[in-house]
């Protein structure tokens, strides 16, 4: 689920400028073209990066099987085209193939966002003749050692790569998402050389982004700027090799970027996810800022009526909320002042300058930080799960 | 495998779109989209014409003479369009070629 937790998704929308022209869409946000369905937030991985929040929402309080497909209806019915199925682990819900098929017969495109570890052939033929459209497979390195101790599974790499191999052969088309960071990215060249091998049409290199799980682990996974400059020639020499053979989309740590990321194509703009509670979220991420309201699909009001009207997609969407620097920045339409969340989780207010942005007052005292931490020799991680957390120890090695 | 995305569009190709690329026409926004993996295209008016006759069992040729007759256009010029148009299309991934028959 590390696709959305650098907001590139939306952004890789090349069509919405088209579809939107005519209109401003500073001052007219339109219905999104795509939408986030994290159908659960159980899980078998325990990636310490995991994009899901802390607090993560239990079995007992997920949409039900008749509500997740009145949301797909009503999705298709106001104009979203596509849905991505993503989670926790979307396949641990029993009833994926039911909505899977229904969001094939409201009209939507479906994409299933997996770790890939609870899948059987017949299980992923089934998705498939229901209408699945593509397959999106996680993967935590190019060989187990690594890639089974960041996922905290034994036997995950494995499995991920027989899945990938009947995904074609089922003819179904494989994004190969890698999350990048200090641990693991001595292996990109593999990474990418497996993604062809794997007859992969996509490769997502996506460098962590540190809120939730991954601030928890930022010591552990921060890479060096070394290690950033590295992996961008890497992916540029990569990008111009497999022209037409694998797209390469590539994602940076905004710790070390200069402006901060345009992260959901702006807060309220052209993207929402709904949270397995069936919370209507700006991102998937935004449960982390306190002090927001989050309406429901189970509140009496239309998922359209929440995305145009609800005081939280409100609150920080066009340019109104900026503070300085944001408010007199020539940028502030181009980042939107970057990451809510991030501004969030470094400075204790949401409605702050992200401090990945170089003008924040903060961003020398974190970049700083960060440098320290990526030199540091921190490598154990704090495992994802229902419990707040769990620390690795000598033990542990993918069990 | 892969092959079958480095397809190079001639008069004898018969492209269709890929199983997981869907033309559909958008009743929300009033316009024909390409939808793909994490993308949506707004193709214009002739794209989408050309777009429809691509079924895998067309070939350029035939879907070039019916567009020239439709049109009383100059066969060359369209011949010329319609390759560059496709070709386009199938370096982004959003047009393979039917399997050759080996008959």
């Amino acid at each position: 689920m590390s696709t959305l937790a650098d907001g590139k998704t939306t952004a890789a929308h090349d069509g919405l400028a088209a579809l939107e022209s005519g209109r401003s869409t500073a001052e007219t946000f339109g219905i999104p073209l795509a939408v986030l369905a994290e159908v659960t937030h159980r899980c078998p991985l325990q990636c310490p990066y995991c994009s899901n929040p802390v607090e993560l929402d239990r079995a007992g309080s997920e949409l039900t099987t008749e509500e997740w497909k009145k949301v797909l209806s009503e999705l298709a019915e106001i104009g979203v085209l596509q849905i991505h199925f993503s989670g926790g682990e979307p396949t641990a819900r029993k009833d994926l193939v039911e909505l899977v098929r229904h969001a094939s017969d409201v009209g939507l495109y479906s994409n299933l966002i997996t770790s890939a570890v609870l899948l059987n052939r017949e299980k992923l033929a089934a998705l498939a003749d229901a209408g699945l459209c593509h397959v999106q497979i996680s993967f935590q390195g190019n060989e187990p050692v690594v890639a089974d101790r960041v996922a905290g599974f034994k036997g995950a790499h494995a499995k991920k790569i027989e899945v990938a191999k009947w995904t074609r052969e089922l003819d179904l088309p494989l994004t190969v998402n890698a999350v990048m960071h200090r641990q693991n990215l001595f292996q990109l060249p593999d990474i990418i050389q497996m993604a062809v091998d794997l007859d992969a049409d996509r490769l997502e290199v996506a460098n962590v982004q540190y809120y939730g799980w991954a601030l928890k682990n930022r010591a552990a996974l921060m890479p060096t700027l070394e290690q950033i400059e590295e992996a961008s020639r890497i992916v540029e020499e990569a990008q111009m090799r497999l022209k037409g053979t694998l797209a390469i989309d590539y994602v940076v740590p905004d710790y070390y970027a200069l402006r901060p990321k345009k992260c959901m194509g702006g807060w309220g703009r052209q993207f929402f996810n709904i949270s397995p509670a069936g919370k209507i979220l700006p991102c998937h991420a935004a449960e982390t800022i306190t002090g927001l309201e989050f309406e429901s699909v189970r509140s009496n009001h239309s998922i359209a009526w929440i995305w145009q009207n609800s005081e939280a997609f409100n609150r920080y969407r066009g340019t109104g909320w900026m503070p300085e620097p944001c408010k007199s920045c020539e940028f502030k339409e181009v980042d939107f002042g970057g990451c809510r969340c991030q501004a969030f989780a470094l400075t204790g207010d949401a409605g702050n300058t992200d401090p990945a942005c170089t003008l924040s007052p903060l961003h020398e005292k974190i970049f700083k930080l960060a440098e320290a931490e990526a030199a540091g020799d921190n490598n154990r991680f704090i495992y994802r799960n229902f419990a707040g957390g769990t620390p690795e120890t000598d033990g542990d090695h993918g069990t | 495998m892969a092959a079958s995305r480095n397809i190079s569009v001639s008069e004898t190709s018969r492209p269709k779109l890929p199983r997981h690329t869907r033309l559909k026409f958008d009743e929300t926004r009033q316009v024909w989209v390409i939808l793909a993996p994490e993308r949506v295209l707004a193709p214009d008016e002739i794209a989408v014409e050309v777009l429809q006759l691509c079924d895998g069992v067309r070939s350029v040729a035939d879907m070039v003479d019916q567009l020239a007759a439709k049109y009383l256009a100059d066969r060359g010029a369209i011949a010329t369009d319609v390759i560059v148009m496709l070709q386009d299309l199938a370096d982004k991934g959003f047009l393979t070629e039917a399997r050759e028959s080996t008959s």
